[in-house]
Order: structure tokens, then C-alpha cells, then sequence
């Protein structure tokens, strides 16, 4: 988002734009996360995430939801009833936390999502009892809710650089951390899933984090 | 510490197989005569393993009789799905409860004090007692 303009509002439309990328985006990379999984986890997260996603697209075209709000709860709704495995819960909060956070409004600032945001995040790590550095979702996405301020392109950026820095990690929640000291040396599965959703928003709106050079400045 | 309708109990795993064997050892130990209303939520819709929030829900409105239903469960996505419906969501009934406790152990415990007419709160402490219990 450029500083000069005024700020763009965000509405229903990019908000189903935005659950839509995600989910081709999931179905792109699923063979990718669950090979990462199967190296540290039991291999399933980019089949369960399919399954999920499927299930909020077509849940989305069913349901129609009117308000950006809505069109996260539902997702995140999906996805606990859908995914059957650990980021089902945790997907599921991080979206309908977020969406209960943005209220009934039609439109919403990017400052305000900024803000849902960084409380879907919390409760992530709440519910999963994870910090940063614990080779978790949270290592892509509290990077990247720091980095919204700046641009949606930075905040991909910023997610795509904490998955790949829990390479050199060792897990300390969930299956992974069973493994011990065999868990270094791996990308996490939730971490790199986590980039792809918020790479997502960045095309959504317009900045893919491709053209991340236009980041910053 | 008693009351007269029974707290009901779920017991949630990765596994059907393990969760209706956990159910059927529980309500056994729990010796003859009625016993409270316990439900398996064990593994995917579809038989593989996982967690699924709607066999969770089914079985929690299976066995509420208005006393409260006791949640436990094994591990990993069990935790989560059960702790994110109840923080979230309007899936489970009013006065469902996670506990605490060994998921084995914590099942026997709750099935015989809720059969013996032990109210929510007693179920809890005496499921989450069973963790104090040293092997070795």
C-alpha cells in the first residue's frame, strides 16, 4: 500500500479474493508441506489442508457472506470441522479470531486487519502454547503481522523468511518436537503454510511477493 | 459433591479403535448397574486417524443430560480441536469441559466418580488426580 494515497478500504470481495488464492495457492504447494511433513511430521498437512480449503471454497459459494468479518469465521469454521489433523484448530482460530476481530463492517482499513491480525496470531500461539523460535506457524506469521505496517509485499517477505529461517530449528511443540535434535535441519510445514497465506493477501492485493523488490523503500 | 442426572463423558483420539476401547475398559472398571453416559469421538468420519470436530460435537450432545460434559483427550490436534471449539465456537453444549488429565487413566477416573454420581467438578479433581499416580 503506498503511503501517499489515501487508504484503500478492503471489502468482502478482497477478503473471498484473498481465502481464494489461498486455497489455489494450497493446492499448488500441497505435495510441497506434506513433504516437508513427512520429514519431521506424519505427512499429511498439504492433504489436510486441501481437504480444508476445498471444503471453504465450496462453503463460500454455498454460504455467500456478506461482510469481511463473516467470510474469515466461516473459513476458520471450515477448516476446525474439515482439516482433521493440528492445523485445523490452529488455522481455524487464527481465521475466525481474526474475523470476529474485524466486527459487521462491509469495508475494513488495511490498519484495521493489521490489527484482527496480530489478535488471530495471539491466539494461535495461545491455543498451541507456542513462541517465537519454537519452528511453528508463529515464526512466519508474527514477522509478518509486524511487517503489515510497512506493505503487504514486506509482510510476505517477512513470512516467507521466518519459514525458511526455522530451518536450522529444533521443534520444541507438537509432533516435531519428539524427534529432538532430529528435527533440525528441516523447513516446518506450519511455518511454510503460513507464508503461502500471507503471500496470498500480498497478491490479493496486488503486491505479489515476487515483485517483493517494491518491499520497503 | 452428587448430583441426580450424571455428567456425561467424551473421550477424544486420534484412533476409533483406541477411543471405543478407552470407552469400553472405563465403563467396565466402572463395575455393574448404570453407568454415566460416555461417548467415543475417535479418529476421522472416516475411519483414518485424526481429529474430527463433528464426531465431537455429535458425541458431547450424545451424552449431555444437563450435568455438564467431560472432555478428555489423547494428544496434539485432540487438544487443539477441543480447546478451539470451546473458546470459539457454540459447537459444544453449555457446561462441556476440557480436562486435564492422562487420557487412559483420566477416562476410568471420570467414568467411575460420574457414575457413582460425582458432580463436574468432582469428575474434573478426580480425573486430574490421576497424573499424581506414580508408576515407578
Amino acid at each position: 500500500m503506498s503511503d501517499q494515497d489515501s487508504e484503500p478500504v478492503l471489502d468482502v470481495d478482497f477478503f473471498r479474493r484473498w481465502i481464494g488464492t489461498a486455497a489455489a495457492s494450497v493446492e499448488r504447494e500441497a505435495d510441497r508441506l506434506t513433504e516437508l511433513d513427512s520429514a519431521i511430521g506424519d505427512a499429511d498437512h498439504g492433504s489436510n489442508l486441501q481437504r480444508g480449503f476445498r471444503a471453504v471454497t465450496a462453503e463460500l459459494e454455498k454460504a455467500a457472506p456478506e461482510t469481511p468479518g463473516a467470510v474469515l469465521i466461516l473459513a476458520g469454521r471450515q477448516l476446525i470441522s474439515t482439516v482433521g489433523g493440528a492445523s485445523g484448530p490452529l488455522y481455524g482460530t487464527l481465521l475466525r479470531r481474526t474475523g470476529k476481530a474485524l466486527g459487521d463492517s462491509a469495508e475494513v482499513t488495511p490498519a484495521r486487519l493489521a490489527e484482527a491480525l496480530g489478535e488471530g496470531v495471539a491466539a494461535v500461539a495461545q491455543l498451541g502454547g507456542a513462541k517465537a523460535g519454537d519452528k511453528t506457524m508463529i515464526d512466519a506469521l508474527e514477522p509478518a503481522v509486524a511487517a503489515l505496517g510497512t506493505s503487504y509485499a514486506a509482510a510476505a517477505a517477512a513470512a516467507e523468511e521466518g519459514a525458511v529461517a526455522t530451518v536450522p530449528l529444533q521443534a520444541r511443540k507438537g509432533r516435531a518436537s519428539y524427534l529432538g535434535e532430529r528435527s533440525i535441519g528441516h523447513q516446518d510445514p506450519g511455518a511454510t503454510s503460513s507464508a503461502l497465506l500471507i503471500a496470498a493477501l500480498a497478491e490479493t492485493a496486488g503486491e505479489g511477493s515476487a515483485d517483493a523488490e517494491s518491499a520497503g523503500a | 459433591m452428587s448430583t441426580e442426572t450424571p455428567v456425561g463423558i467424551v473421550l477424544v483420539s486420534h484412533s476409533r479403535a483406541v477411543a471405543e476401547a478407552v470407552a469400553e475398559l472405563a465403563v467396565g472398571l466402572a463395575g455393574g448397574g448404570t453407568t454415566a453416559p460416555v461417548a467415543a469421538a475417535g479418529g476421522t468420519p472416516d475411519g483414518g486417524l485424526g481429529t474430527s470436530s463433528e464426531l465431537i460435537a455429535g458425541a458431547a450432545a450424545e451424552v449431555d443430560r444437563g450435568a455438564g460434559v467431560a472432555v478428555l483427550v489423547d494428544l496434539g490436534s485432540a487438544v487443539l480441536t477441543v480447546k478451539s471449539l470451546l473458546a470459539e465456537g457454540d459447537e459444544l453444549p453449555e457446561g462441556a469441559r476440557l480436562l486435564d488429565a492422562p487420557f487412559v487413566e483420566g477416562a476410568v477416573a471420570a467414568v467411575v466418580s460420574a457414575s457413582a454420581g460425582a458432580d463436574l467438578d468432582a469428575v474434573e479433581a478426580a480425573a486430574v488426580e490421576a497424573y499424581s499416580y506414580r508408576k515407578v
